[in-house]
């Protein structure tokens, strides 16, 4: 099992706080601490999509499953209780 | 259109040498390759690199009063100066020559240094008074022409670029850590900063007066807007029918020359207004060049074979490449003199220099209208996020957001909870000056984070909106809430990015003179009393412009929505997936470690970002465009050694040392 967390943790580090040595805390609002803007979540969204092998609908793009590493925890596991993998 | 420097020495300074004014307009013969002038004159010496345009023959700088006691040094066009001319003829002053230059003189006798309020023009002027030993700088109302000056051992320097003044070795060359967080915020420093610690600009619409006591700053017009209850006339055709008629009179002045005169056709509605004016309403030949992009997503040849058919005229595109702008992007930045975060002056830079192969000096372009007339999406994005700011609860109200950004493959547009969550912010904030452009700007900051620790330590506490707001006139409080948002536009992006690094220096860099029909001072004081919903409709742009052309233009041009002018930009310096050999070597740990602005370590990610291709975002393009300028500035300016000395001459000449 993956830790979530710590992958788009890094992902984050790697691809958008990529200075200044930003601590990004698991509730930390990436919005708020203008960590992402709106075209970065299309970029988190996909990186997602292919790290945890899901497909994120319309409807389920909202900051509630996406704008902190704890939202998106939890967004994963609902997702993966939905669809067990085979 | 030339290039100007000077010195004015202190009592306690060194009198001005031949050679040294020389030495500084030597720097700038690429704005003045048809000839050069030198006047001595005690504590003073002007200098004078000249691209001949009107009055071939006896317009030669600089230039005296009847008595040589007024001199002028002079870079730019003054439109009206034939009337000027026969008004100060009936005055009784004597004329020697039939240039627009010579109007100056008279009127600085005449009015001292209120004559430039008299001035239709882009100008950057510098007035030698000998009787009252001062000297009188100024510059155009919008921020066409550039104008620079230092103070060195006890003299004071002027010139048209930087890099005139760094000809003289007791000006120090270092890069201005806080223009660059501006530059990293605004898109440019805010005047009078510059990129260069020590060096100040001339900010438009001001005149300066220097004497061995010491300067005079005055401003002697500005932007102006009306309070908040004016309304719209029910009939708006009339406003319509004066503002062509004034259109088609400041091109008609701006047709002025005794060369041929060209035209630009980006493909969107402003160039296609002012080719069509000279087609239809002037007896000028017209003759138009383009640019084309082999991106699908910033190319406009479509737009622009429409109008060519439609106007009938001779043209010419030249095709613009990722591997183009790579190489050429070197050039633009000695150029710019300004760390820039996006390519998109080089394709300009570029084109110009083929304008030139072709025979011209002079184009004319669209330049100005957006800002003019309200044709940026900011203006509209500003317009919807007041309207939420009114009822931030409301769920429809956002919603009208995502009828903008249609043209972009990646619009933020795309997740409308997270576009809403960017729009949101600072919507408390809808009453000040700088509302329009707080999410711009905080975007643009996110170039902040590349810092290195040390600049960023000497720039906390630094508030951007602080800085804008000491810029803004009282006054601006009561003007309509579009108003202050052209005002901020005009005072950042435009003077400072659009006119200066995309405009003046990309076209001077091949002796090209701009001239902006739209940016006729009578144009923008027409355009600021119009009430806001003549400019932006609802949510159609540029309302009243368009309804002065009904039936002149092809309709799909009249009725376009407006395409920004782009050009690829992180993207231009990877090939399969590596950087091009400069940017590799300038963006390497050892070289940024070295020249200390920017985080090696955070930029090593954001440059595997770009060469993986997944640099999608403006923030990554701007920070990559931003870091790789101020590096090739900190190279070509202050490591060099030389001071920009001479423009590179490609990109791998210029760093493969």
């Amino acid at each position: 099992m993956q830790d979530v967390k710590q992958a788009v943790r890094q992902f984050l580090l790697d691809n958008f706080a990529m200075g200044g040595g930003v601590t990004i805390a698991d509730d930390t609002s990436f919005m708020e601490a203008h960590i992402l803007d709106s075209t970065g979540f299309i970029e988190l969204i996909t990186y997602i999509e292919e790290t945890f092998g899901l497909a994120v609908d319309d409807e389920e793009m909202l900051p509630e499953n996406f704008d902190s590493l704890a939202n998106i925890e939890g967004y994963v596991a609902r997702k993966r209780a939905q669809a067990p993998a085979a | 259109m030339c290039g100007i420097a000077g010195i004015l020495s202190r009592p306690r300074g060194q009198p001005p040498q031949a050679r040294e004014l020389s030495a500084m307009i030597g720097r700038l013969a690429h704005r003045g390759p048809d000839g050069n002038g030198i006047h001595l004159d005690g504590p003073a010496g002007l200098a004078h690199a000249r691209l001949a345009i009107i009055d071939l023959a006896g317009g030669a700088q600089p230039l005296a009063n009847e008595t040589g006691s007024v001199w002028v040094t002079f870079n730019g066009e003054i439109f009206n100066f034939v009337e000027l001319r026969a008004d100060l003829v009936a005055r009784g002053h004597a004329f020697r020559t039939q240039s627009d230059t010579e109007v100056i003189v008279h009127l600085y006798e005449d009015h001292g240094e209120r004559f430039v309020e008299h001035l239709n023009g882009q100008f950057a002027i510098a007035v030698w008074d000998r009787e009252r030993e001062r000297l009188v700088l100024a510059r155009d109302r919008a921020g066409i022409r550039p104008l620079f000056w230092t103070e060195a051992a006890d003299r004071f320097l002027f010139a048209s670029e930087a890099k005139a003044l760094f000809a003289l070795p007791e000006v120090p060359r270092r890069l201005d850590r806080r223009s660059l967080a501006q530059a990293c915020t605004f898109w440019s420093a805010l005047p009078p900063g510059t990129a260069f610690e020590g060096v100040q600009s001339l900010p438009p619409g001001h005149v300066m007066v220097v004497t061995a006591e010491g300067r005079r700053l005055e401003r002697y017009w500005d932007w102006t807007f009306p309070s908040a209850h004016e309304a719209a006339p029910a009939d708006d055709r009339p406003l319509a029918d004066a503002l062509r008629e004034l259109l088609i009179d400041a091109t008609r002045l701006q047709l002025r020359a005794d060369v041929p005169v060209g035209a630009y056709l980006s493909g969107g509605l402003d160039s296609a207004i002012v080719a069509t004016i000279v087609r239809r309403f002037t007896g000028a030949p017209l003759r138009t060049f383009s640019l084309t992009f082999e991106d699908e997503e910033f190319d406009e040849s479509g737009f622009q074979r429409e109008m060519v058919a439609f106007l009938g005229t001779d043209h010419t595109s030249i095709r613009c490449t990722r591997a183009d702008i790579a190489a050429a992007f070197p050039r633009a930045v000695f150029h710019a003199e300004a760390p820039i975060v996006r390519t998109a002056p080089t394709p300009l830079m570029l084109l110009a220099g083929h304008v030139r192969a072709e025979g011209y000096k002079v184009v004319l372009t669209g330049e100005g209208a957006d800002e003019v007339f309200g044709g940026y999406d900011i203006f509209k994005e500003a317009k919807v996020r007041r309207f939420w700011a009114r009822s931030p609860g409301s769920a429809s109200r956002p919603r009208i957001l995502e009828r903008l950004y249609p043209y972009l493959r990646h619009s933020p547009a795309a997740g409308r909870a997270f576009t809403q969550a960017f729009f949101k912010e600072g919507l408390e904030h809808a009453n000040e000056p700088w509302f329009a452009h707080a999410p711009r700007w905080t975007t643009t900051r996110r170039i902040h984070q590349f810092f290195s620790p040390a600049l960023r330590e000497s720039l906390a506490g630094w508030d951007p909106y602080a800085e804008i707001a000491g810029r803004i006139p009282a006054a601006a409080a009561g003007w309509v809430p579009m108003g202050r948002d052209q005002y901020v536009e005009a005072h950042t992006l435009m003077s400072g990015y659009l006119l200066c690094s995309q405009g003046d220096r990309v076209a001077m860099a091949h002796s090209i003179e701009g001239r902006f029909p739209f940016l006729d001072h009578r144009v923008i004081e027409f355009a600021n009393r119009l009430p806001p919903q003549l400019k932006l409709h609802g949510l159609q742009e540029k309302y009243l412009l368009k309804k002065s052309m009904a039936g002149l233009l092809p309709e799909s041009i009249r009725a376009r929505t407006k395409q920004p002018y782009r050009a690829p930009d992180s993207q231009s310096f990877f090939v399969a997936g590596r950087p091009v050999d400069y940017v590799a070597d300038l963006l390497s740990p050892a070289r940024l470690a070295d020249a200390g602005h920017f985080d090696p370590v955070a930029v090593g990610k954001l440059v595997a970002k770009c060469a993986a291709g997944r640099a999608i975002g403006f923030a990554d393009n701007m920070a990559f465009v931003a870091i790789l300028s101020t590096m090739l500035l900190e190279e070509q300016f202050v490591r060099g050694g030389e001071g920009g000395k001479g423009a590179p001459a490609c990109a791998p000449g210029l760093l493969a040392a």
